[in-house]
C-alpha cells in the first residue's frame, strides 16, 4: 500500500508532506472500559497534529497506543505505508519514534546529562564486547554522541543545569529535559503527552517556542496532546478531537473549533 | 605494641578478608535488586552450581552420569581428560549466561509486572531446582576445587611484619588473592555500568522501566544481562569459597551471610554491600575476639544478623540507601 499522497504548504510556508504514519480502525479496551472506539486518523511528514479532547477521552492511550506502549485490541498502524505487526516499545522506539509522558519518566538518579544521553541508545553501535574492553572506538563514539547531546543541551537552553540530578529539578524544568531525551533520539516522530502541564505562562511561551523550533530546524513530525486550547490553535497544523473514546472531529484549528460536536463536548452537552 | 592489640589489629584484617567473600556475594543480589527489583534467593545456590560446573568441567566429568548411567546401563563417570583452569572457568562462564537465557525464557518471561512476592516466590523454586539439578548433573558428593590460586598462610607478610613489630601477621594467601579479585571485579563492573552502552541502559533500567521503554532499551535483554552478570559474580564467589573449604551444599548458605550485609548496606547500593561486607567481617570476627570468651564462643553465627537488626531499626534504609519518606 503506499498512500504517500502529495502534501500541501502551510500559511508560514511550511511544506508538509504525505502521509508518514496512520491509524486505522484502532480499538482499545481494557476489560470493560472501551478507551479507544474505531479511530482512524494520519499523520503527515513534517506537521504538527494535535490530539485534543476532555479528561478521560482517550488521548494517552492514543498515544500508548502509536509508542507500543499499548497493543490495540483492533486495528493498526501504518508506518511508511507498512503495517506495523504488535511491537515492543523499545522496537518502536528504534523506529525512530520518540516520546514523553503525562507523569513524565525521568531517571531521577541520574544526572541531566546522563539522561539526554540515553536518548541515544538507539543510535549507539558498538556492542557489548567492545565497550566493554574499549575496541573499536568505543570512546570516540561516546564523544560523538556527547557532542550531538551538548548541542541540545545548548538548543533547550538548559546548559546550567547540565550536572544536576533530574530528581532534584523543578517540574517545568523536568519536562524540557524529557523533551530533550526524546529529541536526543533524532526522532522521525516526536510523541509529546501534555508538554505544557502544569506550567507558568512564561514556561509555556517557551516549550511552544521549543516544539517550534523543533519542527522547523529539525523537520521533526509531532504529534502532541494538549488541554490549553490556545496553544493548540497557536502549534497545530491539524486537530484530531476525541471524546469517550470515539473521535468527533478531524481538521485544522478553525474547522475544529467551529465544529458542533466539539462545541458540546467541551461545553459538557450531555451524551445520550 | 602491646600483644593484645596486634592480635586484634591481624583479627581486624581477616576480617577485613571475610568481609570481601561476603560482599562478593552481596554484590550479585545487589545487581539483580537494582534492576529488576527482585530479590533473588537463589544467588547462593548460582554460586553453589558455578562452582560444581567449574569442578565438573575441568576434572573432564560427564555431566549427568548417574543418569545416563541407570537409564542405558553403561557406566560412564570422565571423558578421560583434563581443562586447563582458565578455560574451564571460561566454559564455565559461558554455562552461567546459558543458564540466564533459560532463567529469563523459562521462568521471568512469564512473571513480568508481577508482584515482588510472586517474583521472590520463583526464585526460591528456582533454588531448590537448581541444587537439586547440580546434583543430577555433576553428583552429590564433595569436591575440591583447585584452579591453582595459592593457598596457606603468606609467608612474606608474616616475616616482614615479625621484623618491624615483633609479630608475625598470619594471613590466608587466597584471602589475599581473593580481595584482589574482587577489587578487580569491582572496578570493571563500575566501569562497565558507567562507560559502556548496555551499562548505562542497565542504570537506566534500575531507575525507571518505563523510562528506559521508551529510550529504545529490551527489557528482556537486560534482565538476560544482570542474571549474567550475577550468574558471573557467582561464579566467583564459588571459585574462592570452593578453594577455600570445598565444593558442598554449605556453599549456597553462605548466601544467608549475605543477608545481614544487605541489611547493612542497602538492597539498591554496590558500595553499600562492600562497606556492608566489610563491616560484618570485620564485627565478626572481632567480636569473637573480645566478647567470645566471655560469653562461651560460637558467637560468628549470630553476631551479623543481631547487628543488622540493631542497625536496621536505627537506619531501615541501609548504610547508603536513600531515605524514603512517603508523600502525602
Ligand atoms: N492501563 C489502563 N488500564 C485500565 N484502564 C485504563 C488504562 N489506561 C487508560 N485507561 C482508561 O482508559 C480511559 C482513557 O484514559 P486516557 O488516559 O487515555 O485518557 P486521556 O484522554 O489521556 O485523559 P487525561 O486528559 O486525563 O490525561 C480512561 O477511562 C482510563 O481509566
Ligand atoms: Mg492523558
Amino acid at each position: 500500500m503506499n498512500d504517500m499522497s502529495e502534501g500541501y504548504v502551510t500559511a508560514d510556508g511550511r511544506k508538509i508532506g504525505g502521509t508518514l504514519m496512520e491509524m486505522k480502525n484502532i480499538t482499545l479496551k481494557f476489560g470493560g472500559v472501551t478507551a479507544i472506539q474505531d479511530i482512524s486518523f494520519d499523520i503527515r511528514d513534517g506537521e504538527i497534529r494535535a490530539i485534543i479532547g476532555p479528561n478521560g477521552a482517550g488521548k494517552s492511550s492514543m498515544l500508548n497506543v502509536i509508542s507500543g506502549f499499548y497493543i490495540p485490541t483492533e486495528g493498526s498502524v501504518y508506518f511508511k505505508g507498512v503495517k506495523r505487526g504488535p511491537m515492543k516499545p523499545y522496537q518502536v522506539a528504534q523506529l525512530g519514534i520518540a516520546r514523553t509522558f503525562q507523569n513524565i519518566a525521568l531517571f531521577d538518579g541520574m544526572s541531566v546529562l546522563d539522561n539526554i544521553m540515553t536518548g541515544r541508545l538507539t543510535l549507539m553501535k558498538s556492542g557489548l564486547l567492545s565497550q566493554a574492553m574499549w575496541w573499536g572506538g568505543a570512546s570516540k563514539e561516546e564523544d560523538e554522541h556527547r557532542e550531538k547531546v551538548e548541542k541540545i543541551i545548548d538548543f533547550l537552553e538548559i546548559q546550567s543545569i547540565r550536572k544536576t540530578p533530574v530528581g532534584r529539578l523543578p517540574y517545568g524544568l523536568k519536562k524540557r529535559v524529557e523533551l530533550a531525551r526524546a529529541l536526543a533520539a533524532e526522532p522521525k516522530i516526536l510523541l509529546l503527552d501534555e508538554p505544557m502541564a502544569g506550567m507558568n505562562v512564561e514556561e509555556k511561551e517557551d516549550m511552544c517556542r521549543f516544539i517550534l523550533d523543533v519542527n522547523d530546524e529539525f523537520g521533526t513530525t509531532i504529534a502532541l496532546i494538549e488541554h490549553d486550547m490556545g496553544v493548540v490553535m497557536d502549534l497545530s497544523d491539524r486537530v484530531v478531537v476525541m471524546d469517550y473514546g470515539k473521535k468527533i472531529g478531524d481538521g485544522t484549528p478553525d474547522e475544529v473549533r467551529n465544529n458542533q460536536d466539539v462545541i458540546d463536548a467541551y461545553l459538557g452537552v450531555s451524551h445520550d | 605494641m602491646p600483644d593484645q592489640l596486634l592480635f586484634a589489629l591481624e583479627v581486624t584484617l581477616n576480617g577485613l578478608m571475610a568481609g570481601v567473600m561476603y560482599a562478593l556475594v552481596a554484590l550479585g543480589f545487589v545487581l539483580i535488586y537494582k534492576a529488576s527489583g527482585i530479590f533473588n534467593y537463589a544467588q547462593g545456590v548460582l554460586a553453589l552450581f558455578a562452582a560444581l560446573t567449574l569442578v565438573g568441567i575441568q576434572q573432564g566429568q560427564v555431566p549427568f552420569a548417574h543418569l545416563i548411567n541407570a537409564v542405558t546401563g553403561m557406566h560412564v563417570t570422565e571423558f578421560g581428560w583434563k581443562i586447563p583452569a582458565i578455560l574451564a572457568i571460561l566454559l564455565t562462564a559461558g554455562v552461567m549466561v546459558g543458564l540466564a537465557i533459560i532463567i529469563e525464557k523459562l521462568v521471568l518471561k512469564h512473571l513480568v509486572n508481577q508482584a515482588p512476592i510472586i517474583l521472590f516466590m520463583a526464585t526460591i523454586g528456582m533454588a531448590y531446582f537448581l541444587e537439586g539439578f547440580g546434583d543430577v548433573m555433576w553428583g552429590a558428593d564433595i569436591k575440591t576445587l583447585d584452579v591453582g590460586l595459592p593457598q596457606g598462610i603468606n609467608e612474606t607478610l608474616e616475616s616482614v611484619t615479625d621484623k618491624a613489630l615483633g609479630y608475625g601477621f598470619f594471613i590466608d594467601n587466597l584471602d589475599i588473592v581473593a580481595t584482589l579479585v574482587a577489587i578487580a571485579l569491582v572496578t570493571a563492573l563500575t566501569l562497565f555500568s558507567q562507560y559502556s552502552k548496555q551499562g548505562r541502559a542497565l542504570r537506566a533500567v534500575a531507575d525507571d522501566h518505563q523510562a528506559a521503554l521508551s529510550v529504545g532499551i529490551s527489557l528482556r535483554f537486560i534482565w538476560i544481562l544482570v542474571w549474567s552478570i550475577a550468574g558471573f559474580v557467582a561464579l566467583v564467589a564459588g571459585i574462592m569459597w570452593g578453594s577455600k573449604s570445598g565444593v558442598q551444599f554449605s556453599l549456597s548458605l553462605i548466601a544467608l551471610k549475605a543477608l545481614p550485609v544487605l541489611m547493612l548496606g542497602g538492597f539498591t547500593s554496590i558500595p553499600g554491600a562492600i562497606v556492608g561486607g566489610l563491616i560484618i567481617g570485620v564485627g565478626e570476627k572481632l567480636f569473637e575476639f573480645f566478647a567470645g570468651p566471655l560469653i562461651g564462643g560460637a558467637t560468628e553465627n549470630w553476631f551479623a544478623y543481631v547487628l543488622a537488626l540493631v542497625f536496621l531499626v536505627f537506619r531501615p534504609q541501609g548504610l547508603f540507601g536513600e531515605k524514603i519518606i512517603e508523600r502525602v
